[in-house]
């Protein structure tokens, strides 16, 4: 089993129209996910890569029995579109969309949390499950099944870290890429559990990054409830403190929050950490005891 | 992006929190003759941390006294920030000190109001102190803030009668402008009472830069170098670093481990660029125009791992703007064979391994 998305998943992309929505929509396609319709406001009636496209998520779900949506819609009305295709129940709703207002992200989050539905992201490059699944951004060719749950607060390095995985010969159960944003859909702890729970996924690779307390709240979490192995890496060991490192998400205020504090309360709930990306496949090995 | 404290006061005032009568110079001459009741209090307008203790907030009892320091904090600086205006406003008679703050809180994804009857202080100290003394209160976003939770509050600080109810108010009056302003942070400490009513004594407001093009009347943001402000303008996310290896990067997380790798292996990053997701081959020129324009660079490290970012986009733009400096490229990822090849025409090679091309950046530097 992989987490939140499978062979059930049928997915609507919100944004298809556009350069990334159409793009990926393609790549999806190619990977095996059964992408089942396309939402732009104005263009309902229109095919993309064959992919139906409807006017509204109410519309798409109703004829095509859609129950997952990606968003790439712009950051204006990114937030619109989240909560439409929350008020429609697809879960998960998944937001690549960057540059969206905080404020904007507190209320598509506090929204879900009512329904019950899962956001992953936004600013966020999705979640794959080799063989079977994938919604949004992640470049298919690194991915192959295996027992590996990965979650990951950066887009980039979560490919990295895959790619190195596959190289050495270890699968991937589920890949989740929660978002740089200061307020994501998904945290730490949410996914931890169920990757905790999950048949399939034997380690877990945690990949943090400094600003916020999020690393330290995982500590804490895989400290008391998880039994299965937990490896991690912590980008932005040499960042200087006080500035800001592209995302919103990393930056480092005073003590708290820096890579160092991180590394530290990791090590203290037993997780194995990595010191450079490329030294996580070793250190998976080792607790799968290969 | 940080606002400076006249600019969070103006917003303030808006709002209707009482602020002290006050004027902005950025010149000594005229302080003596400014229409203001002594004493005063002249406030450098800095956006470091500290600028108390390093003389940057002074009192002054005559104009005569306010001018002569007007003009010495003028010619200051503070922790590298020369101070270019200064803050004069009518000296307060303060009673006692409060803290109110409203800030994004990641770990319950809402609003937080952060509250405090010890205030004047550095909040993370009183926190680590004696966190019995703050009140946190979660805003729950469909419901919004309104006066009955500023009463809740102020009760907790111990408040009664009519100082209550100013004091929801003036809450109520922070929150509104936290969210209409897209704030990450709307802090007032001290929140003093003077003569049996409160003002904002300082103010510190940090808005939300992905809210920048729905808040168009906010001031030219001046925290950031000039390389910084172009890159912005580019909406490429760029920091100054002190090293002599420039960096270019696709996604924050990588980029920062591509400066941990750099460190790792002995080298050290001039700067940190991150040309963004979907970063097209115009978006990469610019970048690369941005990481070479720093005095002093040896090297270049380009380390590109396409998702979203394709490959071919990126080569493109290396092979047609060749750098000054030796260089070291990663390529990898979406349209990766099309990206090599385009490099490959152009005479230059790409690793796939990223350490391998960290350690040759670094050996590039070193000039071996």
């Amino acid at each position: 089993m992989a987490i939140l998305i499978g062979e059930h998943t049928r997915v609507l992309v919100q944004g298809i129209t556009g350069y990334q929505g159409e793009f990926h929509t393609a790549r999806m396609l190619e990977f095996g996910t059964r992408v089942v319709a396309g939402v732009t406001p104005g263009k309902g009636g229109a095919r993309v890569h064959g992919v139906p496209v409807f006017d509204t998520v109410e519309e798409a779900v109703e004829a095509t029995g859609a129950n997952a949506s990606c968003v790439f819609v712009p950051a204006r009305f990114a937030k619109d579109a989240a909560l439409e295709a929350i008020a429609a129940g697809l879960d998960p709703v998944v937001v690549i969309t960057e540059h969206i207002p905080v404020h904007d992200a507190i209320a598509v989050v506090d929204f879900a949390r009512r329904r019950g539905v899962h956001v992953i992201g936004p600013n966020c490059p999705g979640i794959t499950a080799p063989d079977r699944c994938k919604i949004g951004i992640m470049p298919s060719h690194l991915f192959r099944r295996g027992p590996v749950g990965l979650l990951s607060r950066s887009g980039t390095l979560t490919y990295e870290i895959v790619a190195g995985l596959t190289r050495a010969g270890i699968g991937q159960s589920t890949a989740v890429g929660m978002g740089g944003d200061p307020v994501v859909g998904m945290s730490f702890v949410e996914l931890l559990e169920l990757f905790e729970q999950d048949g399939e996924t034997e380690a877990i690779v945690l990949v943090g990054e400094i600003g916020g307390a999020a690393e330290e709240e995982a500590a804490r979490y895989i400290r008391e409830h998880v039994r299965k192995p937990v490896v991690a890496y912590v980008a932005g060991r040499t960042a200087p403190p006080g500035k800001r490192m592209g995302h919103a998400g990393a930056v480092i205020s005073g003590t708290e929050g820096t890579a160092q504090a991180k590394v530290e309360a990791l090590q203290q709930a037993g997780v194995a950490v990595a010191e450079l990306p490329t030294r996580v496949p070793e250190l998976v090995a080792r607790a799968l005891g290969r | 992006m940080r606002l400076h404290e006249y600019q969070a006061k103006e917003l303030f005032a808006a709002y209707g929190i009482p602020v002290q009568r006050g004027v902005v110079v950025d010149r000594a001459e005229g302080v003596a003759g400014l229409d203001l009741r002594y004493p005063v209090v002249l406030k450098a307008q800095v956006l470091v941390g500290g600028r108390g203790k390093a003389g940057g907030i002074q009192l002054a009892s005559t104009p005569e006294e306010a001018q002569e320091k007007a003009a010495r904090i003028l010619g200051m600086e503070i922790r590298g920030e020369r101070v270019r205006r200064l803050l004069v406003v009518e000296a307060a008679q303060i009673e006692r000190e409060y803290y109110l703050a409203f800030v994004v809180d990641r770990s319950s994804r809402h609003l937080t109001l952060v509250a405090s009857a010890e205030g004047g202080v550095d909040i993370e100290e009183v926190a680590r102190r004696s966190p019995e003394r703050i009140v946190k209160l979660s805003v729950d976003p469909s419901l919004g803030f309104h006066p009955f939770h500023g009463r809740q509050v102020g009760r907790r600080l111990g408040l009664s009668g009519t100082l209550l109810g100013q004091f929801a108010e003036v809450s109520c009056s922070l929150y509104r402008l936290a969210c209409e302003r897209d704030a990450e942070l709307a802090e007032i400490n001290p929140l003093a009472l003077c003569d049996g009513r409160w003002l904002a004594v300082d103010a510190k407001l940090v808005v939300d830069d992905n809210a920048r093009p729905r808040q168009p009347d906010l001031p030219a943001d001046e925290e950031t170098t000039e390389l910084e402000r172009m890159a912005r303008e580019y909406d490429l996310s760029y920091v100054e670093l002190d090293g002599d290896i420039a960096i270019i990067g696709n996604g924050a997380g990588l980029v920062m481990s591509t400066l941990d790798m750099v460190a790792h292996f002995g080298g050290r990053p001039a700067n940190f660029l991150d040309v963004g997701g979907g970063a097209s081959t115009e978006a990469m020129r610019r970048a690369l125009d941005i990481a070479l324009r720093k005095p002093g660079v040896r090297a270049l490290f380009i380390n590109i791992f396409g998702g979203i970012t394709r490959c071919d986009d990126v080569a493109r733009a290396i092979a047609s703007s060749p750098a000054r400096v030796p260089t070291s490229i990663r390529l990898t990822g979406t349209n990766e064979e099309e990206g090599r090849r385009i490099l490959e025409q152009a005479g230059m090679f790409a690793f796939t391994d990223p350490e391998e091309a960290a350690r040759r950046a670094v050996a590039l530097a070193r000039g071996s």
